[in-house]
């Protein structure tokens, strides 16, 4: 674990050296159709970002009624499933994103001056 | 729905069925899988549950177009069409084809965290896509337990599961669910509580060393369906539920007759040997002439023109031809002409299902009209005595459905139970022929004997039973103030009554000749007599003739006496003769 989290440090501050305003995170948000739960989960997750991703972030919200082809590709059974695309590895949250810090810890989301903080 | 609405016929009409396609299957579920109805298919690892799920797709694509999908939650796409590619299943031809979609459902836990409330519309929107994308009829989940593995909320799962049934049912498409055997119940995850319509149950049991992979229907709502276990294999061409005709008995039977190769045992036979599609069985002991009475069956079914398959658990083919040789039963040519087939293969090699299987695929290939098993009572050690009956009865049934005519030999223990045919299978025989041993006089000698012969007036005598150089030959036996007389006893008897017939000979031609004598004899003695007689009847002639002349004289004398006397004239002549002659009267 130390190891890990090293590297991933390393990382880190070679990325941030490279250009910090960068699009960081590349999110998708997988819904189906417009049902209340599918729009609370659109609204989480784009609050969520702005709040604690700043600008370096990418989200894409895909229904999967207009988009079932791209469902299959990404593997989704359950909606909403908010998917971390980049960096690697790809990581998934199924359920409710009204809870920002479970969600954050869920995809591994924190970015780096909130890790130090802690 | 659906189910509502059959619910409330109140007549229904027979339950609309989806063949399967798999061999024996639609024969003990009387049709198929319910059509537009979910079907659970459970079993344990290895049972071949995807494997039937598989070729319920491939054959419904291939065979009744009815295009499938197939969710592949354990088994990606690639490594699916591998493993059934072996069965001759071309997946990805049938994909290209539009025939079928497999798509790979991938639970990664590790990739996936979950919180709150979530429902598996994902999957429902890619089972829908595929559905729609082909226009399938036909789906298959293999194995929705895996959501179990993958996903933590079981409350959640329970309800999107059986909101996925109603939804399967509302597209009107023909389902397979797969789930894994549980401890105590169907499936480990309670699956069947949401399939209520049909449950098929594989099984891969292992009994005296061989596994037996079986199949029941547990369930099938609305249907008649077959309730034993029926063992199934996997085939080079998919799979195969045996038995494929015990369901029901409906064979029909030929009164055609077909000669036994042995003229004296047709005789026997009502003149004219076996029914066509009958069954036959010998049963006799060791050595006793078995095989070459299958032999000679053989080899007159092949005169004919007609196949015959051989099924041998002892001997080799070789072996086979070289022992009838020496009978005078060559049966080499009919190989080469392709009239014969030999599969020799030992009991214990496989399992009994799967010489079933292995007969079954000859047969079909081959179509003989005679098929023979030697030994039959070899069968029972590739499997307990009841796997073996259970084998022939299907056997039978199969080959009667075929109009095969099949015959057994069964080899009998020599404690004189004869009349015990080892596995218990005599009652499903339509022809029994007993061959034993009597041993007397310090020898062995083979008779023959018709047991029972269903439909056909048989001989109820016994025969015996010669082993030549140029096959079989029946003979009658004496019998003697002693018992039946057979081999050297027989052939004394023969040469007693033969000098017995010399002695009467003789004795009838001396009695002829003294005879003969006689006769000559009193013909001599009649020639006497009947010189005799003639002596006499001259004697007498001589005496009447002297009589007249007698009388003529006296006459004579008289007339010259009365002329000399100058008596009355011829009046008182006449008078006086005749007073004389009077006298004399």
């Amino acid at each position: 674990m130390p190891a890990t989290q090293t590297s991933r440090r390393k990382k880190a501050r070679q990325s941030s050296a490279a250009g910090a305003a960068r699009k960081k995170f590349m999110l998708r948000l997988y819904v189906a159709g417009t049902t209340p739960r599918s729009a609370q989960a659109i609204l989480d997750a784009e609050n969520l970002c702005e709040q604690h991703l700043g600008g370096r972030f990418r989200l894409e919200v895909i229904d999967i009624y207009q988009r079932p082809a791209l469902a299959r590709d990404e593997q989704i059974i359950a909606v909403p499933t908010l998917v971390r695309r980049l960096p690697e590895p790809l990581r998934k949250l199924v359920g409710d994103l009204s809870n920002a810090e479970r969600v954050l810890v869920g995809l591994d989301l924190l970015v780096r001056d909130e890790h130090k903080l802690r | 729905m659906n189910n509502r609405k059959a619910l409330h016929k109140p007549n229904p009409v027979p339950l609309p069925k989806a063949p399967t396609g798999i061999q024996g299957l639609d024969d003990i579920t009387e049709g198929g899988l319910p059509l537009g109805r979910p079907t659970l298919i459970c079993g344990c690892a290895g049972s071949g549950k995807t494997l039937f799920a598989i070729e319920f797709l491939v054959r419904g694509a291939a065979q009744y177009n009815q295009p499938g999908v197939f969710m592949a939650f354990e088994e990606t796409g690639e490594e699916l069409a591998q493993n059934v590619a072996s069965l001759g299943f071309d997946l990805k031809d049938l994909t290209a084809r539009k025939k079928m979609v497999v798509d790979f459902v991938k639970i990664e836990r590790s990739e996936i965290r979950e919180m709150g409330d979530y429902d598996l519309e994902g999957l429902f929107v890619r089972l829908g896509y595929a559905i729609d994308a082909i226009g399938a009829k036909r789906v298959v989940l293999d194995s929705l337990e895996t959501l179990f593995a993958g996903l933590t909320d079981a409350a959640i799962l329970r309800a999107e599961l059986s909101r996925l049934f109603h939804w399967l049912k509302d597209k009107g498409v023909t389902a397979i669910v797969t789930a894994e055997r549980g401890d105590g119940k169907l499936t480990r995850h309670g699956l069947e509580e949401y399939v209520s319509d049909c449950v098929i149950l594989l099984d891969n049991r292992i009994s005296n060393q061989f596994a037996t992979r079986r199949v029941r229907v547990v369930k099938y709502r609305g249907s008649r369906h077959g309730t034993d276990e029926y063992p199934f294999l996997i085939g080079e061409r998919g799979l195969s539920v045996l038995p494929i005709t015990s369901v029901g008995l409906s064979h029909d039977a030929p009164t055609e007759r077909i000669p036994s190769g042995i003229p004296r045992l047709d005789t026997m036979l009502g003149g004219k040997g076996y029914f066509r599609g009958s069954s036959i069985l010998v049963s006799g002991t060791a050595g006793t002439g078995k095989t070459s009475l299958s032999a000679h069956l053989v080899d007159a079914t092949c005169r004919r023109g007609e196949r015959t398959l051989i099924f041998l658990f002892e001997e080799s083919q070789s072996q086979l031809l070289r022992n009838m040789r020496s009978i005078g039963v060559d049966l080499e040519p009919w190989i080469r002409k392709g009239l014969l087939r030999i599969h020799a293969a030992r009991p214990t090699l496989y399992g009994l299902e799967s010489h079933l299987v292995a007969m079954h695929k000859l047969t079909d290939e081959f179509k003989p009209s005679v098929v023979v098993m030697d030994p039959v009572t070899n069968l029972s050690s590739g499997g307990t005595v009841n796997e073996a009956k259970s084998l022939l009865t299907r056997l039978i049934d199969y080959y009667k459905t075929n109009r095969s005519t099949t015959f057994f030999t069964s080899l009998t223990t020599g404690d004189r139970t004869e009349e015990a045919s080892g596995i218990g299978i005599s009652s499903l025989m339509d022809t029994w022929l007993l061959v034993r041993d009597l041993e007397t006089n310090g020898e062995r000698n083979r008779v023959l004997y018709v047991l029972k012969s269903r439909g056909m007036a048989h001989s109820n005598q016994v025969r015996e039973f010669k082993l030549t150089d140029s096959g079989i030959d029946l003979v009658d036996v004496y019998v003697g103030p002693g018992g039946v007389l057979t081999g050297t006893a027989r052939l004394a008897q023969q040469a007693r009554e033969a000098s017995e017939g010399i002695a009467l000979q003789s004795e009838f031609a001396g009695r002829k000749r003294q005879l003969d004598r006689n006769c000559l004899a009193l013909n001599s003695q009649i020639k006497a007599l009947q010189l005799d007689l003639e002596t006499v009847q001259e004697e007498l002639k001589k005496i009447g003739a002297q009589n007249t002349f007698r009388k003529a004289a006296e006459a004579h004398v008289r007339a010259v006496m009365a002329k000399a006397r100058y008596a009355d004239p011829l009046d008182n002549g006449v008078h006086l003769a005749n007073s004389n002659h009077r006298k004399e009267a």
